[in-house]
């Protein structure tokens, strides 16, 4: 049996082995990362072989955490190890491209413009020459051009648009910083020194979850994937680790092994759900139901019929639930204010210090409030459970049950019936300082109330859990998820006896699958709850793990100085772009707003337009918006400085004098007219006109002014009273798209430009991510492919540009004034104790606290360059921060001078000059890798809680990674207040565990986590308890309308996961992912619906609705749920994609079926945690409450 | 007893996670070139499903493989005699049908296409013609496609599975699917290397890997009929088989193979096995049911004495039966009785193990609405005392990877639920009573077996996971030159591509 051995025998015929050895043996390897939305921060070797990237594999090198974890190597996915294919593929740009019909146009208007300004001026100032090329955007014509024209053509357009119209007519969208945060600030720091807008990603994504500044006033904080390995139940809901998270899956996959308990919720039976113990395929969209019922189980069995000390301790000391709430109507009111009690009448912010009822004293004052945090005197803002002002110990009531003064019958919403229930709350009587006397509840109180847990205080309470009309019973929500009501109450008493056992190791992972519905907040606040009342929040294993994109830009601190200019003390126009995108893409001209399809207590008051909730929002300072005004801010400085305005204070004065009369409008106000249109669009790191544009069919008609698949009506006509309506709507508002891309995708393709992007393995660059707490370098294995350059380096060639063309048309500096909304972690939050409204009279405006705020800054425009490249003085005068820190760099930046010095004006400054320099200078001056200014932000933290803090710090006081360190080995990132884990010692990195253990509030009005939110819009909204609010349907929506009469299939559910064979839409076209998925972007139908509409596997199905038609191939599978199409996400337009027989036109992607709905009870502010900031608030751009038909397609047409 | 080393693979099914990195990571270091576009040594497949070559496993079809006949192992390609006659006619051979036409798209018109009326858009065409495809198979053409009428449901593997379960699998209430990764099996009886009729074929002695000698193979391609794994493809442009060489030249330079070092579930342990050589024949002619303990028997205990003994005997050195000591492999596969062969019924005695996956309960439907069918009592994990409430039916797994035999299968869950069960009450009730200690026992194992398991599946390090031997190779290369010499010379231009038709 052994001939086929031959190793001693022959061992000259075994030589040929070298044929493998050789291709096997390779020159050098890089450690470098992929720098796409994927939250992966993976550390890959890339492989070079004669000076050609062959292959990468995973690095493994990972500094262990504590011992008992698993450890993270190795890191990457399917995706990330078919990078390598792009480099060299056909579908790499190697040189700028222009369309043909612009570059004429251009080539003709130089021959008669010396100057491109003028030139590029007469081009977009004749309608007919506009037209011509917008009307070419995306179809063919491309060709190859030299630098300097394609540098020169994006100058006049920045230049000429700046002059004409103002600078924040130019706008630039990048998503995610984290991933590679320096080709992100190239863009968002040039676009900042001009006055242009930096657009938002993570609420426009819908991968902010609104629920986390509701609750914890957060952006996001979540842990990193080796603390799942801590957890002991969890539940993954809407997540699809595998797919998604798919170098952490492991965790999961490991952690069951030690004991823990894994229920998937997913309409369909997804990867992750052939780990799970249990499968509970819940209703698509239908989770709130479900944890509500949940929620009812738990607060009955664990705080009724018995008590368990750890979760009722819980509660008192880290939620709000022990809060006074006024009860003076029908519905429970706001927070009982400090301020209005004789014994605390004379405390500064009284009106944002909020009350306990102590069991012995009655009402008193904790500290930790929002109107601790920003008083004058420091070191009272933190969670013992004492009144600062008298040093007292409080022991709160979380409930009046045992001894109220009364029982009052209060309303409580029903949405799924609009019914209003009255049920009994326990109340006691508070004497004010006025001598009125106020009915006033726990948070606690209210939430049984509001769960419908029945005390035998009277009132429409449900009969148990078998009661199916009882709101929030198990019977109950069997309507909605489908799931039986055994199960649901199985699972919350197995959530409940864990949380017991373990002291919160309960963990719910949670993604786009739930954070994507309209009513995502609620969603999200149902299971939230689950886990404040198990204690969950704030413990190792325990919490909200939320991952949809997020992305933690880990140093943060010191990279927002530099990303947005803050160095040079500019104010950034930071913009949300769902209000952005819904505004001037016109998608709110065909709807008749939010009333169709949100569910309010009372509709004859909430009877408004979206977009004019939307321009109130701006005029309140609640939401940014740009263009600010209806003409050009540089011009309005003019205009006040040639009346006499001197000083910056008398240019705000006038701004808001003409704000005030009339004169001058928010561009918002009337979002049509030309002097408000966007102008000029720059596009990196990412796909704005294609996966990232909800409402894609729009984008082409508004925006670009080329073919569209829409075929919606518009609807807004008479519906709107705030905002202008224009009888028609603009096609083509934008003058120039600007697109830098390693790969023609699909926003490349419908740009007039297309610059050659370098690739991951091209560049340097930093990267980091909340899946883990390593940094990251990039580095180039190889040079810039063919004319390719780094991002930093290209924004550098424009600036530059810009400079040159802009010395003749601003030959000196001028003055421009930025409108900025109240700000989170700052003083604002105490602006609006009340909400009114200035335009109306209500109130006086104020800028800064009744409206907007105005920033006066002086532009150099000559100076532009020279600034992108020189980390300014700001810096060393005002230290770096986040999250209200404050935290003094001087020494360092000095030091940075020294090593890497620049002269300027006649000073050594530290040189941003090459990405390696700003990658320096991020992780030299953030306290995550710099000991020292970890030491200080702790400090500074101290000082405003006063809690013992730089311990945390001590040892690692001397620790300062360079650039050099990460390449070497990731190193793990240092335990920080601008972050709220403790990692010390190689613990994993758990959120809040910081707030927990060291009594730092959280940021939000109370200073703990919100059961309960009283801002005046959530009083509105019915939305101020948590809540269940019905999906809106397709005739809420309407959307579908045309469509029926062309409709021979089923209206489906259209639901959008994130895919497997791609990072959203890069990889998706890449030949690995295409060959081993099914060749296109197939569109999943279950079984049995698709037998029923004639369709079987791998026909070619169209999909559409009016906004739009996707015609690609499908699957049939019995794994997905009957009555929904799933495609997963993030298609491109630019490969497979057949004509569409409905519409004629080449069909679209997965965009072209959705648009934007906001909801505008997200749009609340100037209060607390919901002020705004970048990224952090505001309505999101859901898109999964879309409804489609899918018919079949005979023979595709090419 | 002629003890010999194998380097083997380990796949814990529990933990993959479908993502076909290893594919990747295989695919850009050995097959990313002309005449190889379709071959992926490494494949995952969705399980129930229909695998890469479409049906490979519908051995009627493809002959791959041993069968018994009188009690002799015989190829069920063909005899001896037979197989002369087949030369040149090879009806077992897979087609491109089997496989599928490579394709890609005119990426480039996207950027050349002159303005038109329309948006370009790159078509799709075939890599073999140039022309426009229709594309309607690829290498995992029904990922993730669990509950399918044309693929799922025409799995070989449900023979013996009760017709209302295999209904079952079509819907809500049971629904389900695992992944199998697969490279080559680098068996201990491999069929490849007996159908060759050129004698290219062999099997290293001193890691077992199997190799297709490019210098010479002529072509006749009867290793991949005959190869019931289909793991071995022909390359149509160097007119050569090619197939899964386990990395060699990493193994040799101490790392693991791409595949596994590429492994982002963690699910991959590499290590080494010592085995009887005398034993084979043996072993691969056991009773149907016996095939799984016979290979067990013919891989040794590398703490034997005698097995020591005999290996030095044999020329392994120190550092070989330490590695055997601490594989991974052996640990899952001869101590625990965790991990089994691929069909081990093709008498092939596959080298690559499977540790099979866990699913979840199944749910009953009731008044329409989804209900968990859990017993009524509180436990720990429901399927420890209900394995039939597991979505993925045990037949259907053993039909896998036992020859149809349950009852190998049944053990290796509950031993994997006895150690979650264990780890549950360590960490969450704080406790080891005689009643998980008792549990312990009737799942066949112990507290300090389970421990070590536990430890072995979750916290493994990289070290832990791939114990790679040294390989000695100045050892090796001194067979045909001297070290010193080599040294300078290696990778000098000595290297000759094969020749097509030698």
């Amino acid at each position: 049996m052994n001939q086929w051995f031959k190793e001693i025998e022959a061992p000259a015929e075994r030589k040929w082995e070298e044929f493998y050895r050789n291709r096997f043996a390779h020159d050098k390897r890089v450690r470098t990362t992929h720098g796409v939305n994927c939250t992966g921060s993976c550390s890959w070797e890339v492989f070079v072989k004669d000076g050609i990237v062959t292959w990468e594999l995973q690095a493994t090198d990972y500094p262990q955490l504590e011992a008992g974890l698993p450890p993270y190597e190795p890191r990457g996915c399917q995706r990330g190890i078919s990078f390598s294919w792009y480099l060299y593929s056909p579908i790499r740009v190697k040189y700028p491209y222009g369309r043909g019909a612009l570059l004429e146009l251009w080539r003709e208007a130089r021959e008669r413009h010396a100057d491109p300004v003028e030139a590029w001026k007469s081009i977009v100032s004749d309608p007919e020459k506009r037209r011509r090329y917008q009307k070419a955007r995306g179809k063919g014509g491309f060709r190859r051009i030299a630098w300097e024209e394609a540098l020169e053509i994006i100058a006049a357009s920045v230049v000429h648009t700046t002059k004409q119209h103002g600078p924040d007519r130019v706008i630039g969208f990048s998503p995610i910083p984290a991933m590679s945060q320096i080709s992100y600030a190239a863009g968002s720091r040039f676009l900042t020194l001009l006055g242009g807008v930096a657009m938002s990603f993570y609420d426009w994504y819908c991968d902010l979850p609104p629920a986390s500044p509701e609750i914890w006033g957060e952006q996001t904080d979540v842990h990193e994937s080796a603390d799942w390995y801590n957890a002991r139940f969890i539940a993954v809901m809407g997540s699809n680790l595998n797919m998604t998270r798919t170098p952490d899956t492991h965790f999961i996959a490991e952690v069951r092994h030690a004991g823990a308990k894994l229920t998937v919720f997913s309409p369909d039976f997804s990867m992750v759900a052939k780990y799970a113990d249990w499968w509970i395929p819940s209703n698509p969209g239908q989770d709130t139901a479900f944890w509500m019922a949940v929620n009812h189980v738990l607060l009955k069995e664990c705080y009724v019929l018995r008590q368990v000390p750890y979760f009722s301790d819980y509660l008192k000391r880290y939620t709000d639930n022990p809060f006074l709430v006024e009860v003076a109507g029908p519905r429970p009111g706001r927070y009982l204010r400090a301020g209005r009690l004789e014994a605390y009448k004379d405390v500064e912010n009284g009106d944002w210090k909020l009350l306990m009822w102590d069991a012995q004293r009655g009402p008193a004052m904790p500290g930790g409030t929002i109107g601790f945090r920003w008083q004058s005197e420091k070191g009272q803002w933190n969670l013992d459970l004492k009144d600062p002002t008298r040093g007292e110990p409080i022991d709160p009531l979380l409930s009046f049950r045992d001894q109220p003064d009364e029982v009052r019958l209060l309303e409580f919403d029903d949405f799924t019936t609009g019914k209003t229930l009255r049920r009994a709350v326990p109340v006691k009587y508070v004497q004010t300082k006025d001598g009125e006397r106020v009915a006033v509840t726990t948070v606690f109180d209210l939430l049984l109330a509001q769960f419908g847990v029945d005390r035998g205080l009277g009132g429409d309470y449900p009969q148990g859990y078998d009661d199916e009309e009882g709101l929030y019973t198990p019977a109950w929500q069997e309507k909605y998820t489908g799931i039986h009501r055994d199960t649901v109450i199985r699972f919350a008493r197995e959530w409940a006896e864990n949380g017991e056992k373990t002291k919160g190791k309960n963990l719910i992972i949670i993604g786009a699958g739930a954070n994507h519905w309209y009513h995502n907040n609620l969603l999200y606040r149902a299971g939230i709850v689950a886990l404040m009342l198990t204690g969950s929040v704030g413990v190792n294993g325990g919490g909200l793990a939320h991952y949809v994109g997020q992305e933690k830009l880990a140093n943060q601190a010191s990279w927002g100085p530099i990303a947005f200019a803050g160095d040079w003390g500019m104010a950034p126009r930071q913009q949300n772009s769902p209000s952005f995108h819904y505004v001037h893409s016109d998608q709110w001209r065909y709807e008749r707003g939010y009333r169709d399809y949100d569910s309010v207590p009372n509709k004859e008051r909430l009877c408004d337009h979206t977009v004019d909730h939307q321009a109130r929002a701006v005029r309140k300072g609640w939401l940014p918006f740009f263009p600010q005004f209806n003409r050009s801010s540089l011009e309005v400085v003019r205009e006040a400085q040639a009346k006499g305005a001197k000083t910056d204070a008398e240019i705000v004065q006038y701004v808001v004098e003409q704000l005030k009369s009339g004169k001058l409008e928010f561009a918002v106000d009337d979002p049509d007219a030309p002097s408000n249109w966007p102008r000029t669009w720059f596009i990196w790191r990412g796909n704005a006109i294609g996966t990232s544009a909800k409402g894609h069919e729009y984008f082409m008609r508004h925006y670009l002014g080329t073919h569209s698949t829409a075929i919606a009506a518009e609807q807004a006509k008479g519906w709107v009273s705030e905002v202008k309506y224009r009888p028609q709507a603009p096609e083509g508002k934008i003058d120039l798209v600007v697109d830098l891309n390693f790969r023609m995708d699909t926003s490349a393709l419908y740009s007039d430009l297309v610059l050659p992007a370098a690739t991951w393995y091209e560049k340097e660059d930093l990267n980091t991510t909340d899946m883990h707490t390593f940094i990251n370098p990039m580095q180039a294995a190889v040079p810039p492919a063919w004319e390719s350059k780094p991002d930093w380096e290209i924004y550098k060639a424009i600036a530059q540009k810009v400079c040159e063309l802009a010395k003749p048309h601003f030959p000196e500096p001028v003055k421009d004034v930025v409108m900025l909304p109240l700000q989170h972690d700052t003083p604002d939050e105490l602006a609006q104790p009340a909400d009114k409204d200035w335009k109306k009279g209500e109130v006086e405006a104020v800028p800064g606290k009744t409206m907007p705020k105005f920033r006066v800054v002086e532009r150099d425009y000559a100076k532009l360059y020279e600034r992108m490249v020189t980390l300014g003085k700001a810096v060393e005068a005002n230290g770096v921060g986040m999250h209200g820190l404050s935290i003094p760099v001087q020494d360092f930046y000095q030091e940075l001078a020294r090593r890497q010095g620049r002269k300027v004006d006649g000073q050594v400054l530290p040189s941003l000059e090459d990405a390696r320099e700003v990658a320096e200078a991020i992780l030299f001056l953030d306290p995550v890798s710099n000991g020292e200014l970890a030491y200080r932000a702790f400090k500074d933290e101290e000082k405003k809680t006063g809690q013992k803090l730089t311990d945390l710090a001590d040892p690692v006081r001397d620790v300062r990674i360079g650039f050099k360190d990460i390449v070497a080995q990731p190193r793990r990132m240092l335990t920080s207040p601008t972050w709220s884990g403790l990692i010390n010692q190689g613990r994993a990195y758990s959120p809040y565990t910081l707030n927990v253990e060291r009594l730092v509030p959280w940021r939000t009005l109370t200073g703990r986590q919100h059961f309960y939110l009283d801002h005046e819009g959530y009083l509105a909204w019915g939305e101020h308890l948590p809540t269940y609010k019905p999906r809106p349907d397709h005739t809420m929506l309407m959307e579908t309308e045309k469509s029926a009469a062309e409709a021979q299939g089923k209206l489906l559910n259209y639901i959008t996961p994130h895919g497997k064979w791609s990072i959203h839409s890069t990889y998706s076209e890449n030949h690995r992912m295409m060959t081993l998925s099914r060749g296109g972007y197939p569109v999943w139908l279950n079984d049995k619906d698709a037998a029923e509409m004639g369709i079987t596997d791998n026909d070619w199905v169209e999909v559409f609705n009016d906004n739009g038609v996707f015609v690609q191939r499908c699957v049939v599978s019995a794994r997905i749920p009957r009555g929904a199409v799933f495609v997963y996400h993030a298609t491109e337009r630019t490969v497979g994609i057949p004509k569409s027989p409905l519409r004629g036109k080449r069909a679209g992607m997965n965009n072209s079926l959705t648009r934007a709905r906001l909801k505008p009870v997200l749009m609340s502010g100037g209060y607390a945690q919901f002020t705004y900031a970048f990224n952090y608030w505001g309505p999101t751009g859901v898109n999964r409450d879309t409804f489609v038909y899918v018919r079949r397609v005979e023979e595709p047409q090419w | 007893m002629n003890v010999r080393a194998h380097m083997s693979m380990l796949f814990h099914l529990d933990k993959c996670i479908g993502c076909h990195t290893c594919s990747v990571a295989c695919k850009n270091l050995w097959t990313d070139r002309k005449g190889t576009e379709y071959m992926w040594w490494n494949n995952v497949e969705t399980r129930p499903g229909a695998g890469y070559p479409t049906g490979w496993e519908e051995q009627d079809r493809f002959e791959g493989g041993w069968e018994l006949k009188n009690g002799e192992l015989e190829l069920r390609l063909h005899s001896r005699a037979r197989g002369l006659s087949r030369l040149f006619f090879n009806p077992a051979l897979p087609t491109l049908d089997d496989y599928y036409e490579p394709y890609t798209f005119r990426y480039q018109d996207l950027f050349s296409a002159p303005e038109g009326n329309d948006q370009p858009t790159a078509v799709p065409v075939s890599m073999v013609t140039g022309e426009p495809i229709q594309i309607e198979a690829g290498p995992s053409w029904d990922d993730d496609l669990g509950g399918s009428n044309l693929y799922a449901k025409n799995d070989p593997n449900w023979e013996g599975v009760d017709p209302d379960i295999q209904a079952q699998m079509h819907e809500i209430e049971r629904v389900v699917f695992n992944y199998l990764p697969r490279i080559c099996n680098h068996c201990l009886n491999p069929s490849c290397v007996a159908a060759c009729p050129s004698g290219a074929i062999y099997k290293r002695a001193e890691d077992g890997v199997v190799l297709v000698n490019e210098n010479k193979c002529k072509a006749w391609r009867m290793c991949v009929a005959a190869c019931p794994y289909k793991k071995v493809y022909y390359n149509w442009a160097s007119g050569k088989s090619e197939k899964c060489i386990l990395c060699f030249p990493r193994l040799e330079t101490g790392q693991a193979p791409a595949c596994a070092h590429s492994c982002v579930g963690r699910i991959r342990y590499m290590g080494v096995l010592l085995y009887d050589a005398d034993r084979i024949y043996a072993a691969a002619s056991a009773q149907e049911s016996e095939l799984v303990e016979a290979q067990r028997e013919a891989i040794l205990d590398p703490f034997d004495p005698a097995v020591i003994a005999a290996a030095k005997e044999n020329g392994l050195d120190d550092d070989w039966i330490k590695a055997a000591q601490n594989s991974p492999a052996y640990k899952f596969v001869k101590l625990w009785k965790l991990a089994l062969p691929l069909h081990p019924e093709y008498r092939t005695m596959a080298m690559m193990f499977y540790i099979p996956p866990l699913s979840p309960v199944v749910s009953t439907l009731e008044r329409g609405l989804i209900k968990l069918d859990l017993p009524p009592e509180r436990v720990d994990f429901e399927l420890f005392d209900n394995l039939d409430k597991a979505r993925l039916p045990l037949e259907y797994l053993a039909n896998l990877f036992a020859a149809g035999n349950v009852a190998l299968i049944e053990p290796i869950l509950k031993k994997m639920l006895a150690v979650r069960i264990l780890k549950r009450r360590q960490s969450v009730y704080g406790e080891v009573d005689a009643q998980t200690l008792a549990l312990l026992e009737a799942a066949g194992t112990s507290l300090e077996e389970a421990e070590a398991i536990y430890e072995l599946t979750t916290l493994p390090t990289l070290e832990e996971r791939f114990v790679i031997p040294p390989y000695h190779r100045e050892a090796a290369a001194e067979l045909y030159n001297d070290p010193l010499a080599h040294k300078g010379e290696v990778g000098l231009g000595y290297i000759q591509p094969p020749r097509r038709g030698e």
